[in-house]
């Protein structure tokens, strides 16, 4: 089948300041995005920063934004876009800029050291571990998360609000909390940490206006609102609003 | 010479994989200060990538699994060129590696009675991989990352810096091990953000940086896989070991263009897919190799019924070991009988219910359905070979995974050879990466503690100038022009595509003498061209500037890869030769050794014919008695030498 | 926006947070969206706006509410003493006589503030109204931003009372779609147009009611092991169901409790006649 020239807007510049850079590249059938950007470094532009990995929508790491719309390089294809438009990529609006479409993801790494690891039960050895697939469908889920970090950036919490960054774990994050929460053999609680609290309480739950942007950018699709993030706000008020428990634990407490 | 940051730490890890992270965590937990290098970020390391399962005994779905079943599953998969003690310890060891992985908070897929569930798989006598859907690669970085946070997170606790035991530097390239006295002192790289050269002096440095898939044009390899580990050991006098084995995994998908060698996994057809011709033919049961003659069924029916009743039925010949089944689809395909876009028709669809699909197969159903259109539920896949693995490496020590000839420097996953013989069986590399990373850990921190006594060797000053000159010389490609050999400066991205065809159609899956002497010459030209490639631009985080110097790991690599090719006249496992096409018993206890031809590491314009890289043959090790005597005397008759038989 | 003609050009970095924090990509637009991303947020806020202004006129008109047998999802359960007698009806006189205004406005607290605080409405709400996002990757117009973190938006986690007190008014309006089955005579046994479009109603009611988080939560996401409690894992996993479609359900269901109120205004303003199947 035949190729056709698109027009590309790549940004191209670093923290000093850039600006959208045109080209005119080559497209063939079947291309994704990912191509055409390899394309413009092997023949137009070979200092063009992009990361990118697997190139089969496993390792997230090609994540930018194309036509505005936070999206992976190597799962877009040409096709869904007409041989007219011009197609626009930048990179993640989010987080500051390295050069082109790299950005400084380091806010991620950051919060993940945030999260307390997996409490591991004390009276199981390895090899003890029974979890039936029901207890343990849920976490999984969650566990799909390739850290593409597309949520993060299209989540406008930060996105929008740079003072909101230290306060706010994000939907990656927030996912991670409920992960563990939800395994059936965390054994935080015995340590004394309630995850479902320190949601709230440590990782900025409440700033979630559940408006489900990162639902719907995330490449592996999974239900980070319905399935993650709302379950956490129930589990918190759980903990804080629910008079009845605050009135039990009260009472508990006092006997 | 630019001031370069330097720091020092007892254990360096290269690459950041399942085998870098295992050895780091195993590092750090011995009370070695561990710092791990990665070329991407950390948690994108190729292994993600890894579908299938971790191959280990633990009997969950069939009790009469053991590690001696597993042992000779995996000396039959690489033709009994293994390593067989490397062979024995991961059969043994790899069970608790996987529990260990629990504890630290991974989620297998279940059993009915809560353990892990373990799955069928090509040339597995049992169901034995634990898997998560078909993204268990995923599941196991993510949990090998979580489990160095959770160290991160214990450190802070007492010392107050996330770092000061175990640090991961990501997106840095090392370019050069640095030794004192023959021993390891350190490594020399570059941060790939902001090109600036760093030096880590550390007594120990563990190899753990991958394959050398991008090497070849059609590959389920990420860019990282430019053969940087083996390099390095080469460059630091360490020998690579089998290099001709490359493993081309018999499914990647072959349309649209763009993703042409993506990987399909194996999970596919150890669930019940079946592979057919353009005919319609399940042609995988005219090519099952006789030493394989009696496990496999003869008969569709017989195949159908293993997968419900395994005991009373022999397996369907999918199943076979990878290169076998690899040869077939090719043989297919050059005689007429392929699919539209050159590959063979992979079926699910008609096998299984499309939600059972969904279910068990969910990152091949969205990765068909969003790279090509093909709804896996409804159609088959077209598939083809595509290279995956190299199963050759650097030369190890079995138990330490200490590189031969370099005190200080440890290889472990991928990057080391022999453990897989002469080809790997789908699930072996997970559980390889956990056993052997371990492995390696364990003994840097070991030898670091006995050198942290006053010994430690140091990084000259020299040394540093003559790695960071290396490291430069792409921007100043064009001003050496005059030097021998001079010409226009060369794009680096256009040397890539030329070496790539090259090592596809001569050194692909079936070789042939003169091919593979052409090969040696074209190498040699790219070679002297490839000291040309010149970068535009500046240091900060510039692709064309990094692929200028990868390109050296994987013009020597692939030397490596052809000369031994060459040399070893027979076909075994991942090697296929068309010209000796046979096995032949008498190739089975020889290993062939690459080193540099220039012992100081210097990497001069050498002379075309010669080549940077010496061949050696040595004799293996006998395999133990009582291993041996795990198989049927009839079995080892297919394989051992008369004189190693009689003994 | 920028546009494909342009030559190249290093923007000067422009001022302010957000997208143009001085560290980020310096990208003038504040978003590079190139699809209709404004539809979705218009037609919610055109949606949300013309159902208050339709219950507004007729919680406070306080009349047409009742034509034997039905009455108006809007005024059930009647509790003030001013309500329209409605034989064996939803009318208990909890309420004395000294509330004056429509009696619509004490009972429609709750399905509102179930509404209110539903976790779809939130998110239609807070694009379609305060732009906060106006959709994905678009910039917001705000400066500050504190989400639910404090007042009044923290109020939100009180969700769980509200589809409590919703689960109340479900069940009179099922009592209410009982009594659709009598003729205007209250006599049982008989069907009209006004009883399907009220059994649709109430359908689509519990099916929203039902799909809330907070059932979810409740019947069994609160778990941790499901596989001890085999018959609540049942139910969060039928929940989870229809929590799917818990946005379709929360649009359908407005529309039908809308529908339903308009039916009753008809018939009882007299400007339709109930066609009786039997």
């Amino acid at each position: 089948m035949s190729g056709y020239e698109a027009r590309f807007e790549v940004w191209r510049g670093d923290v000093e300041g850039g600006g959208l850079e045109d080209f005119r590249v080559e497209v063939n059938d079947g291309e994704v995005v990912l191509d055409i950007i390899h394309r413009l470094q092997a023949t137009q532009a070979p200092d063009l920063a992009v990361r990118w990995n697997c190139k089969a929508g496993k390792c997230g790491s090609c994540s930018a934004e194309i036509n505005g719309r936070p999206r992976l390089l190597c799962m877009t294809r040409m096709s869904v876009f007409t041989r007219e438009e011009t197609i626009t990529v930048t990179p993640l609006r989010a987080f500051p800029v390295v050069r082109d479409l790299v950005t400084d993801v380091g806010f991620n790494y950051t919060k993940a050291r945030e999260v307390p690891a997996f409490v591991p039960p004390a009276d199981l050895g390895p090899g003890e571990y029974r979890m039936t697939q029901e207890d343990v469908d849920r976490s999984q889920e969650f566990r799909k998360c390739i850290e593409c970090f597309l949520c993060q950036d299209t989540c406008h919490v930060v996105r929008d609000h740079e003072e909101n960054k230290p306060a706010f774990a994000g939907p990656r994050f927030l996912m991670r909390v409920a992960e563990l929460d939800m395994h059936p053999l965390d054994a935080a609680e015995d340590t004394g940490l309630d995850r479902g609290r320190t949601a709230q309480d440590e990782h900025g739950l409440g700033y979630c206006n559940i408006t489900k942007c990162c639902t719907e950018v995330c490449p592996e699709g999974i239900k980070i609102t319905d399935n993650a993030l709302i379950p956490l706000k129930e589990r918190a008020v759980d903990r804080k609003y629910d008079p009845l428990v605050w009135l039990g634990s009260k009472i508990r407490r006092r006997s | 010479m630019s001031v370069v940051d330097r720091q020092e730490w007892d254990v360096v890890v290269v690459g950041a994989g399942g085998a870098g992270l295992r050895a780091a965590v195993e590092a750090r937990e011995r009370g070695a200060r561990t710092a791990v290098i990665c070329k991407s970020l950390f948690g994108k390391a190729h292994t993600v990538m890894a579908e299938g399962g971790i191959a280990a005994a633990m009997g969950n779905a069939n009790p009469g699994d053991n590690w001696q079943v597993h042992f000779r599953d995996t000396m039959r998969g690489g033709k009994f060129l293994n390593q067989w003690r490397m062979a024995e310890l991961h059969a043994q060891e790899a069970p608790q590696r996987v529990w260990e992985l629990e504890t630290w908070g991974a989620l297998f897929d279940r059993t009915e009675d809560g353990r892990i569930s373990q799955r069928n798989f090509g040339g597995h006598e049992y169901p034995r991989l634990a898997h998560v859907g078909d993204r268990t690669g995923l599941e196991l970085i993510r949990t090998l990352q979580q489990k160095v946070v959770s160290l991160q997170q214990e450190d802070f606790r007492e010392t107050g810096d996330h770092e000061s035991r175990l640090r991961v530097l990501q997106e840095c390239t090392v370019t050069r091990v640095l030794k004192e006295g023959g021993q390891v002192s350190g490594v020399f790289g570059y941060e790939r953000e902001t090109g600036r050269f760093f030096v880590l002096e550390a007594p120990s440095v563990v190899i753990a940086t991958g394959g050398i898939g991008k090497s070849f044009k059609v590959t389920s390899n990420s860019w990282e896989y430019t053969g940087d580990g083996h390099a390095l050991a080469l460059l630091a006098g360490a020998p690579l070991l089998n290099m001709e084995f490359v493993q081309f995994h018999p499914t990647g998908m072959v349309w649209p263009p763009s993703v042409k060698g993506i990987l399909v996994t194996e999970s596919v057809r150890g669930d019940g897919g079946v592979l057919r011709n353009s005919e319609g033919k399940r042609f995988m049961f005219d090519y099952v190799p006789d030493v394989f003659k009696d496990k496999y069924a003869v008969t569709e029916e017989e195949a159908d019924r293993w997968y419900d009743d395994p005991d009373r039925n022999r397996r369907p010949p999918e199943l076979l070991p990878r290169d076998e089944v690899a040869r077939a689809i090719n043989a297919e395909v050059k005689e007429g009988r392929g699919s539209p876009h050159g590959g063979v028709f992979l079926d699910v669809s008609t096998r299984m219910p499309a939600e059972v699909i969904r279910r068990r197969l969910p990152s091949m159903y969205h990765q068909f359905k969003e790279l090509a259109d093909v709804d896996i539920t409804a159609e088959p896949m077209e598939v083809g070979p595509t290279c995956h693995y190299v199963m050759g490496g650097i030369a190890v020590d079995s138990d330490t995974a200490a590189a031969r000839g370099v005190p200080g420097l440890f290889a472990a996953g991928e990057v080391a050879g022999g453990m897989h013989g002469s080809n790997r069986l789908g699930g072996n590399s997970l559980s390889d990466l956990l056993v052997f990373g371990r492995r390696a850990g364990r003994y840097a921190a070991e030898y670091a503690a006995e050198r942290s006594e006053g010994a430690c060797p140091h990084v000259t000053d020299a040394q540093v100038d003559a790695a960071a000159a290396e490291a430069l010389r792409p921007f100043s490609a064009e001003a050496e022009a005059g030097e021998p050999g001079d010409g226009p400066p060369e794009n680096p991205y256009a040397l890539h595509q030329e070496l790539q065809q090259t090592m596809n159609d001569l050194v692909g899956i079936i070789r042939r003498e003169a091919e593979m002497k052409q090969a040696l010459e074209k190498l040699a030209e790219l070679r002297v061209r490839a000291r040309r490639a010149g970068v535009e631009g500046h240091r900060q985080f510039n692709p064309g500037w990094h692929l200028a110097l990868d390109l050296r790991n994987m013009l020597l690599v692939s030397e490596c890869v052809a000369r031994a090719a060459l040399e070893r006249t027979e076909s075994r496992g991942g090697h296929t030769r068309e010209d000796h096409a046979a096995m032949d018993r008498a190739w089975r206890n020889v290993n062939l050794l690459c080193a540099l031809t220039d012992p100081t590491g210097g990497l001069a314009a050498t002379d075309p014919v010669r080549g940077q890289i010496a061949l050696t043959r040595e004799r293996s090790e006998p395999v133990r008695p009582d291993l041996l005597a795990l198989f049927e005397k009839e079995e080892l008759v297919k394989y051992l030498a008369e004189e190693e038989l009689s003994e | 926006m920028a546009t494909g003609t342009e030559p190249p050009a290093t923007d000067p970095r422009p001022p302010g947070g957000g997208v143009h924090t001085p560290t980020r990509a310096a990208i003038r637009a504040p978003h590079l969206r190139t699809d209709r991303w404004w539809l979705a947020p218009a037609a919610t806020a055109a949606g949300l706006l013309a159902f208050v202004v339709y219950s507004t006129w007729r919680a406070f008109a306080n009349a047409d509410y009742y034509a034997a047998p039905y009455v108006s999802p809007f005024y059930s359960p009647c509790l003030a003493e001013n309500c329209e007698p409605m034989r064996a009806g939803p009318n208990w006189e909890i309420f004395g006589s000294w509330w004056g205004i429509s009696p619509a406005i004490v009972i429609l607290i709750f399905p509102l503030g179930f509404r209110l605080t539903c976790y779809y409405y939130r998110k239609a709400y807070y694009r379609g109204f305060w732009a906060s996002p106006p959709a994905c990757a678009v910039a917001e117009p705000h400066k500050k931003y504190t989400g639910e973190t404090r007042f009044p938006l923290i109020l939100q986690n009180v969700h769980r009372y509200f589809f409590y007190a919703a689960l109340l008014v479900a069940l009179v309006l099922t009592y209410d779609t009982v009594l659709a089955f009598r003729d205007e005579h209250y006599a049982w046994g008989h069907m009209g147009l006004g009883t399907l479009v009220f059994l649709a109603n109430i359908v689509l009611i519990w099916a929203y009611t039902l799909s809330c988080h907070s059932c979810r939560h409740i019947v069994g996401g609160k778990l941790k092991h499901f596989s001890r409690h085999p018959v609540r894992y049942r139910m969060w996993q039928l929940v989870g169901k229809l929590n799917a479609r818990h946005m379709q359900l929360a649009w359908a269901s407005l529309l039908s409790v809308a529908l339903a109120d308009f039916y009753v205004y008809l018939v009882a303003s007299g400007a339709f006649d109930d066609p009786r199947f039997f």
